[in-house]
């Protein structure tokens, strides 16, 4: 690989790190800086505290988006691995029919479960004919779950799918031969193998899930606020306070990089293999 | 595969030049532009038949009018004060027309290119918010009631406390705007609308936390269809839009509750700095007139401070009480005033905070 | 056993009901006469009608065609020729151009959407600059810029590089061998590439919705202000379109994909 370390097409990299410095780096300077400075300009701390009274917040945040990436996983897991035992062609549609959705404004496919949900929506109409309901299941937490699942289970399918063809056939009943049974076989074999893409896809659907705003202001209604709604809230809602959604920004990132840290520690280098 | 891909980049990169062209080909110069930043629903907008006004004032003046909504005066302010967006019209209510007064954020009218404000009713000439009447004229004014579905309630809603009733716990649902809601348990707990005194805006933010049980969710342009399919039992909202919500629903009514309610004035505003001052004013002159003024109002069912505008209504919308209410209603209505930066703070936090919870 | 075999198909169904029930209903509710989204009470094409004549829509339409188009071609040439250099760098400072471009992968959107919303103001005080096409082009292909990158790459390390320099010491000037060497074996990477850019920055809503300023509007943040005003069936009726489009763009692909994989 650094086979030929020819110092002019190294140089081809510089107008992409400049373009990187200014267009990245630069604005993650200004968020740092207004997030530990006061609207004149001094440094400080404040930011920080007035942010505190939110920790509610920040914990809902967390605890409704690990629902969602758990109940991602667990709906994944067997999807990915039904779809990797399957021939090509049906594979190939496969992908094509979960991929779909991804390639349309998630926009509009929430606003389609806004229209199912509701009190008078379609699932209540058709819960009537039994003689259930109407229950109320628009602006729950439920209903935000629901949304992050819908939105994000792509992201897990496609990186366990990926991974899980290139488990080979024969460990799985070679493990069979040996007199394990199916759980035991999910337990040491599939599990550990797929662990790549599971840490893949968690990332894939956490980090979404834990800053959205839409999903929670769409779903949720006012009542079920999210971190995201609370930054979205600074800069373009109620009040313009950059200094404190800078300052939740900045916790926000924090809360990431450490719950990943704690998932995984994972190598950037297997992500190349998942993004094609 | 290449072949599919070529063919499609072409076909992208065919449509984009195509549409390219035919967007600035069909006229040679460039048009001035003027961006108008309005409330949702607040403009006769060609639908159902109506009057698209925007659509008349570019061809009357051969320009292009850019135009965005928002849902709270408190939205506009924000995007306004971030300095991410440029507008040159506003239509704040009148509270928010005073703090942009104060924080030098709007430009002083030229009368000379609002020869229709001559038309302005004088009970919205000298107006506290504006006392000169030198920043803004007024577009519509209103009162804050309860818009209720009679098959959904058990009698009519005439008191703020009906929106804290248990009974209806799911079906009710509230203003997301802080001022607005404030208002409301101001109003129940008899205090003014306009108070500066901590411990009462204390007491109104804990009584608004109560409510958030008995919530459906907070709206406010997204109530048009709760209201009108049926989806809630009752919520507070402007007497115009009620009017409308009515007409698509007959089951719907109003009411302003005993206690007494709100006044509010929606004024148009130049923004400051604005590129296009004097095409903004011709704008705000043009909403003044007669026939457009007549489109904006049968559409949007609020009520005028034109008196122009008021003669060519028919004679139905004229008499309609939850229009153009009586005196002894008017005189149980406060209108907001602009409140000190640190009431207007405290008022914020302790809303973030009622939301959040 | 005939359990066993039943079972994933159950599955297989129930999943694609989920993924798409949403979408159907949307679809369905696109032909209905009245506004209702509970009753069909009639078949109707005007809500299409409606939909094409639909000026913010359609212009909303065309500007987020055209900053997709425009911040993929660009995200693409300078990705790719970023990929080459990335390649011939040393394991260290490799791992560190890798780090910086996962930045905007990894980070949360919302706060690429702030930081850049901060950096576009702050240029706005210095120059005067509104925000609008200007920060929206350089907003898609900043976060466009990894998809391109991380396409090529895997590309350039299982290409030979012993081919170019063949070319080179057959007397083929450095830029011709390039283009005839280098990339007909990198090709499928910077289509995939600009294929993702493409579509990202067609979907993206929260990073737009952060730079676009005011006067061009984008697709994504005409259609969030729709969906919190009056419900329109137009929204319904562009699903449809959407949909069918997105489908039709798949399965062409899927089956040119399909042939080649034959071929071969």
């Amino acid at each position: 690989m650094g086979r030929k370390k020819s110092p002019l097409t190294a140089f081809l990299t510089v107008p992409y790190l400049v373009w990187m410095a200014i267009f990245v780096l630069v604005p993650l300077g200004m968020v740092l800086y207004f997030g530990f400075t006061t609207a004149e300009g001094q440094f400080t701390f404040q930011n920080f505290q007035s942010v505190l009274k939110y920790g509610d917040t920040f914990f809902k945040s967390i605890r409704l988006s690990l629902v969602a990436t758990v109940i991602c996983l667990v709906l994944a897991f067997p999807l990915g691995y039904i779809m990797s035992r399957m021939g090509e062609a049906g594979q190939r549609t496969m992908l094509l029919l979960i991929m779909l959705p991804m390639w349309m404004s998630f926009l509009l496919r929430t606003y389609g479960w806004m229209t199912l949900l509701e009190n008078e929506g379609l699932i209540n109409r058709f819960l009537e004919l039994f003689g259930i309901g109407p229950l109320s299941m628009i602006n729950t937490e439920g209903a935000v779950v629901l949304g992050m699942v819908y939105n994000y289970l792509p992201f897990m399918v496609l990186p366990l799918h990926s991974i899980m063809i290139k488990i080979d056939k024969s460990i799985i009943e070679a493990a069979e031969d040996l007199g394990a049974n199916g759980f035991y076989v999910l337990i040491k074999v599939l599990i550990p193998l797929s662990l790549p893409g599971i840490i893949t896809g968690i990332t894939m659907v956490f980090v979404p899930s834990v800053s959205t705003f839409v999903i929670s202001r769409m779903l949720g209604g006012g009542k079920n606020v999210l971190i995201g709604d609370l930054i979205e809230q600074q800069f373009l809602g109620t009040v313009y306070n950059p200094q404190a959604g800078s300052a939740m920004a900045i916790i926000l990132m924090v809360l990431i990089l450490v719950i990943m840290g704690i998932i995984n520690r994972f190598d950037s280098e297997e992500m190349e293999g998942m993004m094609v | 595969m290449k072949r599919a891909i070529s063919f499609l980049l072409s076909a992208v990169m065919l449509f984009t030049v195509a549409a390219a062209f035919s967007s600035c080909g069909s006229d040679g110069e460039e048009k001035a532009v003027l961006r108008v930043y309005n409330w949702g629903e607040y403009i006769s907008d060609g639908s159902e038949d109506s009057l698209d006004v925007i659509e008349a004032f570019e061809e009357e003046y051969n320009v292009e009018v850019i135009y965005d909504i928002y849902a709270t005066n408190e939205e506009m302010y924000t995007k306004i004060k971030s300095g991410a967006v440029d507008y040159d019209i506003v239509i704040p209510s009148d509270y928010m027309i005073s703090r942009m007064i104060e924080e030098d954020m709007l430009e002083k009218l030229n009368f000379d290119n609002i020869p229709n404000a001559q038309y302005i009713m004088d009970d919205f000439k000298n107006t506290d918010y504006d006392p000169n009447g030198e920043y803004s004229v007024p577009y519509t004014w209103g009162t804050v009631g309860i818009v209720y579905n009679e098959t959904m309630v058990s009698e009519v809603p005439d008191s703020w406390n009906a929106l804290w009733d248990e009974q209806y716990a799911g079906n009710i649902l509230m203003f997301s705007n802080s001022r607005d809601a404030f208002g409301i348990a101001q109003k129940l707990l008899g205090y003014s609308q306009n108070t500066t005194d901590e411990a009462e805006i204390r007491a109104c933010a804990d009584l608004l936390k109560e409510q958030k049980s008995v919530l459906q969710t907070y709206v406010m342009d997204e109530i048009f269809d709760k209201m009108e399919i049926g989806e809630a039992a009752l919520a507070p909202y402007y007497a115009g839009d009620a009017v409308t919500m009515m007409a698509e629903n007959e089951d719907l009514n109003f009411v302003v509750p005993n206690e007494g309610s709100n006044v509010f004035i929606d004024a148009m505003c130049v923004v400051k700095g604005s590129e296009q001052k004097e095409l903004a004013e011709k704008f705000i002159n043009f909403m003044c007139e007669t026939e457009i003024g007549k489109a904006n109002i049968e559409y949007i069912c609020y009520s005028t401070p034109l008196q122009n505008v008021y003669d060519a209504l028919d004679e139905e919308t004229k008499n309609n009480p939850i229009i153009y209410p009586d005196e002894e209603l008017l005189s149980r209505c406060e209108s907001f005033v602009n409140l000190p930066e640190e009431t207007n703070l405290l008022i914020q936090d302790l809303w973030n905070e009622i939301i959040v919870e | 056993m005939r359990k066993a075999r039943f079972f994933p198909k159950i599955y297989i169904g129930l999943s694609l009901l989920f993924l798409y029930a949403p979408i159907f209903v949307l679809i369905a509710f696109s032909f209905n006469e009245s506004k209702s989204r509970a009753y069909f009470t009639g078949f109707t094409f005007k809500w299409y009608k409606e939909l094409v004549q639909n000026d913010a829509i359609m212009s909303a339409l065309f500007n987020s065609l055209l900053i997709a188009f425009l911040s993929s071609i660009i995200a693409t040439v300078m990705g790719t020729i970023a990929a080459i250099g990335i390649n011939s760098l040393g394991r260290r400072k490799r791992g560190f151009v890798m780090n910086l471009t996962y930045i905007p992968v990894l980070n949360p959107e919302i706060v690429t959407g702030i930081s850049m919303m901060l950096l576009f103001v702050f240029f706005k005080q210095l120059m005067d600059l509104p925000l609008g096409f200007y920060s929206l082009l350089i907003a898609h292909v900043t976060f466009c810029l990894p998809y391109p990158i991380l396409n090529v790459l895997p590309k350039l390390r299982q290409m030979d590089p012993s081919l170019y320099e063949a070319a080179l010491d057959l007397g083929c000037p450095p830029l011709q061998s390039f283009f005839k060497v280098v990339v007909p074996q990198i090709l499928s990477g910077i289509v995939s590439g600009f294929l993702m850019s493409f579509t990202y920055s067609l979907d993206d809503f929260v990073i737009t919705y952060f730079t676009s300023g005011s006067g061009f509007s984008m697709l994504p943040v005409t259609i969030y202000s729709m969906v919190r005003k009056k419900v329109n069936p137009q929204i319904n009726a562009l699903s449809a379109i959407i949909f069918l489009l997105v489908l039709a763009l798949l399965i062409g692909m899927n089956i040119a994909e399909a042939k080649k994989a034959k071929k071969e």
